[in-house]
């Protein structure tokens, strides 16, 4: 059944993660094949998002945590001393929970990623917006209105105006917080679709609370709970017959 | 139904007294813009504006404390805006938030409170006498700084406080430094909070006596200040003085009401920059 060619590009190695005191991920092996969507499901306060902020390094802002175990990307450990942060960032992109968009127009969000790296050519910069755009999906709805303020997009558009905004630094991997929780059903779909077209050029990860979401995009799922990661296995496993009694019980509905 | 009738009652009655409070404020507001409007009036002149006391400060006009608060202003702007900005960026973004920026937040706020004669007496001890400066615009402006500084801080560190820390995170998830995205996602946004609560400090300290009294501003100048280290005539001073202190204050009345009025409207024109800058930049970002 396997497909012949895997490649890990994310591998967590007994990682644990603390806030304070309190414990989020508890020794967690989790690993992330390139090309592939892998999502994680589990209740909620299950340390689903805290893991997935921890492969770009996002919690590193939040004053009082800590981090044990190893996150390897291709193989090198992002904790190295030599590993740039700032780098890293670019190389893993990530869409938040609620849309993001920045108060400039269409465009500047898009070049925003860019010009922080010294990109100053117009000409330039244009294609890569039409590009990411494209890559997003939204071009042909925000063509005509690029010097639009963000803000004028409806929520669905945002989300992929956040995509294409991560696509435009031309990341390897991009993870996906809840992206749909706060967008209506048709909107989700388109993104749904997107995230099928996306892993043909990055590894995706996506964390998700809808287990219909989790089936329909992903390669992989991971299910969480309290902190440790249950099962990982692929998504048919794992919606059909899981190994794990509580891996069966969340899926099937019977909590969570 | 009967119920329903006194809860409306009640509710009529409550707005009554508040937009009767409204009114009492207004009321009083006016009542003071106009006296100081109609009687001030008179003696606002171009003379009155550009010229010199003259014959014992009962004659001429006050335009050297004009220009003299007008100095001393731009000097406490340039000591204020930049150091209070610098604080509150450091404390709102950088600083970790410990018990220690606790205690300095609460003292930055409580040096909001301290009177403005302690200022005024501080600045004597450290820009007079231990730094030199003499009596003089710089030691006064410096002294007006201090007093706005705690201003400055607080509004500015509310202004990036208003900026969602979506945009900050979204620029670090973009390969930002932190740096990058404080000056470009941060700062834009925070700006015209900042200068709106920068320039109502400013006017504040603009209309204050007791920060300058010992530290720059002269009873009386024929002449206007040449350098920084020159002593100045300033608008609340010269008022102080008009009505209180002169030796013939029913004949120079008419002057120290004008000179009120003149006070009045600087302090007017400055918050009403503010309010333009803000609704300019608001603009511009929306």
């Amino acid at each position: 059944m396997s497909a012949p060619e895997l490649k890990v590009k994310i591998e967590t190695r007994r990682l644990s993660f603390f806030y304070g005191a309190k414990q989020a991920l508890r020794a967690v092996d989790l690993v992330c094949y390139a090309n592939h969507v892998t999502a994680i499901i589990g209740p909620s306060g299950c340390g689903k998002s805290t893991l997935i902020r921890t492969i770009n390094r996002m919690n590193d802002v939040i004053p009082g945590t800590r981090l044990e175990g190893t996150i390897l990307i291709d193989g090198q450990d992002i904790h190295a001393p030599e590993v740039d942060v700032v780098e890293l960032r670019r190389r893993v992109g990530m869409v938040f929970q609620k849309p993001n968009p920045f108060p400039k127009t269409i465009f500047d969000n898009i070049a925003y990623g860019l010009r922080l790296n010294g990109l100053r050519d117009k000409r330039r910069l244009e294609g890569i917006v039409e590009r990411s755009l494209r890559g997003a999906a939204l071009w042909d709805e925000v063509k005509d209105r690029l010097e639009d303020n963000a803000f004028s997009l409806s929520g669905g558009q945002q989300q992929r105006l956040c995509i294409a905004r991560a696509l435009a630094v031309e990341p390897e991997i991009i993870l996906f917080d809840e992206p749909c929780s706060a967008i209506d059903p048709i909107a989700t779909a388109k993104i749904e679709d997107l995230i099928h077209e996306l892993k043909k050029r990055y590894t995706v990860v996506i964390v998700t609370h809808n287990m219909q979401q989790a089936a329909r995009v992903s390669d992989y799922t991971a299910f969480m709970m309290l902190g440790e990661l249950i099962e990982f296995d692929r998504t048919e496993q794992i919606f059909t017959a899981p190994a794990n009694k509580l891996t069966e019980d969340y899926v099937t509905g019977r909590f969570g | 139904m009967k119920r329903a009738t006194k809860k409306k009652f009640v509710q009529v009655l409550g707005f009554m007294a508040l937009r009767v409070c409204l009114y009492l404020v207004l009321a009083v507001l006016l009542l003071f813009l106009y006296d100081i409007g109609s009687k001030g009036g008179r003696a606002v002149s171009w003379e009155f504006l550009t010229q010199a006391p003259r014959r014992g400060m009962t004659e001429g006009g006050i335009f050297p404390a004009i220009m003299g608060t007008l100095l001393v202003t731009l000097v406490t702007a340039l000591m204020a805006v930049p150091l209070g900005m610098g604080a509150a960026i450091y404390l709102n973004e950088y600083a970790q938030q410990t018990r220690l920026t606790r205690l300095i937040r609460l003292s930055i706020r409580n040096l909001a409170g301290v009177p403005s004669i302690v200022y005024g007496l501080f600045g004597v001890v450290l820009f007079v006498n231990i730094m030199r400066f003499g009596t003089s615009i710089l030691s006064a402006g410096l002294t007006l700084g201090l007093m706005t500084l705690p201003w400055t801080i607080t509004a500015s560190e509310e202004a990036l406080k208003t900026v969602p820390s979506s945009y900050r995170e979204g620029a670090l998830a973009l390969g930002a430094t932190k740096w990058q995205a404080i000056r470009t996602n941060v700062l834009p946004y925070a700006v015209p909070g900042m200068l709106t609560g920068t320039v109502l400090g400013l006017a504040r300290a603009a209309g204050e006596t007791a920060p300058i009294l010992f530290t720059g501003a002269a009873f009386y100048l024929p002449f206007l200040p040449k350098s920084l280290s020159d002593q100045f005539m300033a608008l609340p001073y010269h008022l102080y003085i008009m009505s209180t202190q002169h030796h013939a204050i029913q004949q120079v009345r008419p002057l120290a009401y004008g000179t009120a009025l003149v006070l009045i409207a600087f302090v007017l024109g400055m918050n009403m920059t503010a309010v333009i800058i803000r609704y300019r930049l608001r603009r511009k970002n929306r």
